[in-house]
């Protein structure tokens, strides 16, 4: 430490963690401390003695594995998760295959407007999820839609856009309409990074743009296929902001309609952080597994290819 | 050299692939891609042209007139909203500004220190380090959220502007593209050449490797300050206070009081709108400097 050459390589072998420290300590903070307070108090409860009333009256005791039983068998948590099972069937597909097809249309040749209309398709993702919800949800308001208005006046019957089956729809479509932008960009990024010549000699062959999109485009963008699938499933399993914002418009959003709503309503709404907290420990277990299963997934998948 | 990698970048923004075509072919336009990209761009623009309208009208109005017709009513609705209760939607968009610049500008610098070290360093657990923080990427926010409600709490920090800046300041996608960028524009040899001149490692940083990383941080800085401006969900959990509030949770309670009082939709159309205005700005300005595709961790073209 005293002298400058015994300092010299020490201060190199120490500077990588010098600078990771900030992030180490947020990480410490904000990520690992409250995910295992979360897992603590998902085997707690509070025990509450005589009526509850008085200063030692409830105290909190060890519940084993009591509330995740609850947890497994509370089947308003099991319809959340199949309601966002069936959102997801809708959202996943449709916003890739729109944020896939736009991409591909982009890296075509000769299109025309491709600045502008890139950017207008980027653009919802600079608006917020609420403010997302809350335009859409003005939209779907039977006073004040235009697809009720134009309905109305050619005679046909107007679908209530905030019930039943269409309520997923109207759900799906808010997804779909933020995350498709941002989508696109990765894939056609990717798209670009694929050298010209590549596409040369399969047009030199008179292949069409459709089979050079189908057969060698696509699968060259296979691995950002993989990864916006992957947290397209993410973000799908934590739906919260959007049924959240259109709930007040509509009588069919419960304050359970997504298993994150479920959690947020039992440690607010109920005030019983305990159940809560084994819900939102079972939903990060599930979570991780899918992500965990679906890489190893795609992962032997690539090895097969790179084995052929 | 730091500019170099967003230059090559930049034509990505544009310009039409396909140079080998001789002048006939130049001059058709590939109808169905076109008008593919035409169509996906009127149902992008279509809910923002709708609140741009619909802002114009008088409560009257958006309920009696064609949707798309505009109203005249803006200047009105403009004056409702900064008198409704004493302007608190001007302290929203302030508080908005306010969690989304200091906090991204903090998650640009932890983000910067933590991918610069994890791009030039080769240290024990380098590997892990970075996997473990990406794996924050999987935890969904709610539970992430009610812990650290319930431990600032114990601390005395929710209902202030503290337990919403600090839980954003550590950005796992940031630090993911900070070390791509890093990578890519750091090279290696300028790091060591800094040492054979006796620079300290901060000093290597500061004045060597920062300049040559500003456009990814840029991009870090943007990401970020939209996730932090479009959050909805921390501020909704750490909250009560609404002169706290930021335009996502403000322009929420105003819809759910609305919900009984149609009169006050004109009040949430009217902030809808104003409240896209600034970041839909922020955009069109840095397009001219930046591309998009810096978004999706693209470091050549």
């Amino acid at each position: 430490m005293t002298s400058p050459t015994s300092r010299r390589p020490y201060g190199v072998k120490g500077a990588p963690y010098g600078f990771l420290l900030p992030a180490t300590l947020l990480f410490a903070l904000f990520f690992a401390l409250p995910i295992g307070y979360a897992v603590w108090l998902s085997f707690r409860k509070m025990h509450v003695s005589g009526l509850g009333l008085g200063a030692g009256a409830r105290s909190e005791v060890w519940a084993g594995a009591e509330n995740y039983t609850a947890a497994f068998q509370d089947s308003e948590l099991l319809n959340g998760a199949l309601r966002v099972l069936g959102y997801g069937c809708v959202v996943v597909p449709v916003m890739l295959g729109l944020a896939l097809l736009f991409a591909l249309m982009l890296d075509s040749d000769r299109v025309r407007l491709a600045p502008f209309t890139r950017l207008a398709i980027f653009l919802p993702y600079a608006v917020p999820g609420v403010v997302a919800a809350l335009l859409w949800g003005f939209l779907y308001l039977p006073d004040v839609s235009p697809f009720s208005f134009v309905l109305d006046r050619l005679g046909l019957p107007q679908p209530d856009l905030l019930d039943g089956g269409p309520l997923y729809l109207a759900l799906s479509n808010i997804a779909v309409w933020g995350g498709t932008g941002f989508n696109m960009i990765v894939i056609y990024t990717s798209l670009r990074s694929v050298p010209a010549e590549v596409y040369e000699a399969a047009k030199l062959d008179g292949a069409t743009p459709l089979q050079i999109a189908l057969r060698i485009k696509i699968p060259m963008v296979a691995p950002s296929l993989v990864l916006t699938f992957f947290f397209s499933i993410i973000a799908t399993l934590q739906v919260f902001n959007e049924p959240t914002t259109l709930k007040p418009l509509t009588n069919s959003v419960s304050t359970t309609w997504s298993p994150l709503m479920k959690v947020y309503q039992d440690a607010f709404g109920r005030n019983d952080i305990y159940s809560a907290a084994a819900e939102a420990t079972l939903i990060a277990v599930v979570t991780l597994l899918l992500s965990f299963g679906f890489l190893r997934a795609a992962n032997r998948r690539d090895k097969q290819e790179a084995a052929r | 050299m730091s500019t170099l990698a967003v230059r090559e970048a930049a034509p990505a923004a544009g310009t039409t692939p396909g140079t080998t075509q001789g002048p006939g072919w130049r001059r058709r336009i590939a109808l169905v891609p076109t008008l593919t990209l035409l169509l996906g761009a009127v149902y992008t623009l279509l809910p923002v042209a709708w609140v741009v309208i619909a802002s114009t009208k008088s409560g009257h109005e958006l309920f009696s007139t064609f949707t798309f017709l505009p109203g005249t009513g803006f200047t009105g609705n403009l004056r409702d909203l900064d008198a409704y209760r004493d302007g608190v939607y001007w302290t929203w968009m302030g508080n908005s500004a306010l969690y989304a610049g200091i906090g991204a500008l903090l998650s640009t610098a932890v983000s910067a220190f933590s991918g610069y070290a994890l791009a030039t360093y080769r240290f024990k657990g380098r590997e892990t380090m970075f996997n473990v923080l990406l794996a924050g990427v999987l935890m969904p926010p709610v539970i992430l959220a009610i812990p650290q409600y319930l431990l600032l709490a114990e601390a005395g920090l929710t209902d202030s502007y503290l337990s919403v800046l600090m839980p954003q300041i550590l950005s796992p996608y940031g630090v993911y593209l900070a070390r791509i960028y890093a990578a890519a524009a750091v090279p290696d040899d300028v790091v060591e050449a800094g040492r054979m001149d006796g620079a300290s490692e901060w000093r290597i940083f500061t004045r060597i490797a920062l300049p040559m990383m500003v456009p990814g941080m840029v991009t870090v800085f943007l990401f970020q300050f939209v996730a932090i401006w479009n959050n909805f969900l921390l501020p909704f959990i750490m909250l009560s206070d609404d002169e706290k509030f930021p335009l996502t949770l403000g322009l929420y309670t105003l819809l759910e009081q609305g919900s009984n009082t149609p009169a006050l939709y004109t009040l949430v159309i009217t902030g809808a709108f104003l409240a896209v205005l600034p970041l839909i700005v922020l955009f069109l300005v840095v397009q001219r400097f930046w591309s998009l595709d810096l978004l999706s961790g693209a470091v050549k073209s």
